[in-house]
């Protein structure tokens, strides 16, 4: 091994950790101090100490008795809604792109490379742009309206814009791509002689699919899912042109505290719950993917 | 085996993963469509014109905010790239070292941060820097931009570094080429193209990124993303088509390029 001849090596990757450690993990760091400290007047924050800020995101005073608590459900409401939308996002992406992964992996070798390409163009393509397609398109006086208008099955226009379904739909349409780049990955390994085996044995294709193929691109399925759910939990762009200001997320709250809300601090704070819940799911991939490789099949 | 019974068709599968190919395109061609649109709607079609392309390029804001923001990918990806083939280089077919693990977690760090988070964090920053030094320029731009491309830029030159033959260093270092010749005659000619690559990645991303530049601009900084951002939020004519197509041209002739470089040898 030539490893103990370049030592140093290593060393050339410092300029990069430099700026990395600069505008990347350094400032996640101020984030953790500040949600500990005091908002101050004008936005920003006053160096003092407290718990305030992680209080307010669970809990509220009441306004004339300090000392009657209770839940801060404008608060929890965003937060359940960001989990419930990221959740749903995930599974519509799973049923749509599992099929799709599907059809692409069973073309001829020499024709997938084409059909791989035109999923990875949409994924390639700015979201901002895709979400304002989405937008165009729902709007009140957009296509999807006056199509339905036409073909005279709504008198009135439907009012889909800036509601929880826009911004399912939005990220749905998204992070689709996602789901279905790991889904093919997994399915272009699967070894066709075991599904062949299953049928030859009078499994129907229903049996097949439950039994054989699922749980064979299994791993596929998890890679994909924290691939959607990880950067539909963090959303901030599609809920905020798909939703309105209307309809938020965790995202759109976050920035609300750095903007109108002037409350660095709670900012800060929910901006650590937002890590803690993109940590627990890598996490939880992590351990499902060891036990996978490292238990037994079946 | 029967004959006709193939095992890799599932009915019904075709149907849907056409259906949802389809529809992956529809809304960005409903997009690019009525961008030659001679109406101001964008749901009646009055007939092909390129008057709002004629419009986009006339407006002075349209133009300002994309030269920034093609100047600010070039930078970006620009400083990016020589950053993370360094890192290639040093992280790269060297055997296990301690901080392996810590460093390429920091190189992926920005893959896996919610860009929102990573906004606000450099906006507290930002904020203070501004107060203790005066400086407003674009210098926090281009900084954060870097360091959000890095990772993109590594990764494919990571994967071109570790296809290539040792032995060909090993021979330069056999005929007396020290490890600065080797690497500027051998190995850097044999890395371009996961070089180019990397750099059309960065730009592509610096050319995307929309949330962190909202947090991080000063005023007067506005790039073609946070520009669109503010404009989609009220009644939109065409001229946002138009813009949105030729943002969406440019960026597929990155993607394009991008896989053209790295199939060839693939």
């Amino acid at each position: 091994m030539h490893s103990t001849r370049h030592g140093w090596k290593w060393l050339l990757s410092a300029p990069a950790l430099v700026v990395l450690v600069l505008a990347a993990s350094g400032p996640l760091l101020i984030v953790l101090v500040y949600s500990f400290l005091t908002p101050g007047n004008m936005g920003g924050v006053a160096w003092v100490p407290t718990g305030e800020a992680w209080f307010r995101v669970f809990f509220k005073r009441d306004l004339f008795e300090p000392d009657v608590i209770t839940w801060n459900d404008a608060n929890l409401m965003v937060l359940w809604r960001s989990v419930w939308l990221s959740l749903q996002t995930t599974v519509i992406c799973a049923v749509l792109g599992f099929p799709t992964a599907w059809f692409i992996a069973t073309r001829p070798p020499t024709n997938r490379p084409f059909w791989l390409f035109l999923i990875t163009i949409p994924f390639w393509t700015n979201i901002l742009i895709r979400t304002f397609a989405i937008q165009e398109m729902i709007r009140n006086n957009g296509t999807l309206n006056t199509l339905l208008d036409w073909l005279g099955l709504i008198s009135a226009p439907l009012d889909l814009l800036f509601t929880d379904f826009a911004i399912l739909l939005g990220m749905a349409y998204v992070f689709l791509p996602l789901m279905v780049l790991p889904l093919y990955a997994a399915m272009e390994k699967l070894d066709f002689r075991l599904v062949e085996a299953a049928y030859d044995l009078y499994a129907s294709r229903r049996r097949a699919l439950w039994h054989v193929i699922l749980p064979m691109v299994k791993p596929g399925f998890i890679a994909g899912s924290i691939l959607v759910f990880i950067p539909a939990i963090g959303s901030y762009v599609t809920p905020r042109v798909l939703g309105g200001g209307r309809t938020m997320m965790l995202g759109n709250l976050i920035a609300l505290q750095f903007g109108q809300g002037r409350n660095w601090p709670l900012g800060a704070a929910l901006s650590v719950m937002l890590l803690v819940i993109v940590t627990a799911a890598l996490v939880l991939y992590l351990r499902t993917v060891s036990k996978e490789s490292g238990g037994p099949r079946g | 085996m029967a004959k006709g019974f193939d095992v890799r068709r599932l009915p019904g599968f075709a149907s849907v993963a056409l259906l949802t190919i389809a529809l992956l395109y529809v809304p960005i061609v409903i997009l690019v469509v009525f961008s030659f649109n001679d109406s101001i709607s964008q749901s009646q079609w009055a007939g092909f014109s390129m008057r709002w392309y004629e419009t986009a390029m006339n407006n002075a804001t349209v133009r300002d905010v994309s030269i920034r923001s093609l100047w600010l990918a070039g930078v970006s990806a620009g400083f990016a790239t020589v950053l993370a083939t360094l890192a290639a280089l040093g992280t790269t077919r060297v055997g296990r070292f301690p901080g392996q693990t810590m460093i390429y977690a920091l190189i992926n760090q920005p893959l896996m941060v919610p860009e929102i988070v990573t906004g606000i964090a450099l906006l507290i920053v930002v904020a203070f820097v501004k107060v203790q030094t005066g400086y407003t320029g674009m210098g926090y731009m281009v900084l954060a931009h870097t360091a959000f491309c890095i990772p993109f830029a590594y990764l494919p030159i990571r994967a071109r570094l570790e296809t290539l033959d040792p032995n060909l260093e090993i021979a330069a270092a056999d005929l007396y080429a020290g490890p600065v010749r080797a690497f500027w005659h051998i190995t850097l000619p044999l890395l371009v193209p996961g070089i180019m690559a990397g750099f059309m990645l960065g730009f592509v991303t610096s050319l995307d990124t929309v949330v962190i530049t909202e947090f991080v601009k000063s005023a007067g900084q506005e790039t073609l993303p946070t520009y669109m951002l503010g404009q989609i939020r009220r009644s939109t004519t065409p001229e946002m088509n138009a813009v949105a197509t030729l943002f969406l041209l440019l960026s597929l002739v990155f993607v394009t390029a991008f896989f053209l470089i790295t199939r060839k040898r693939g």
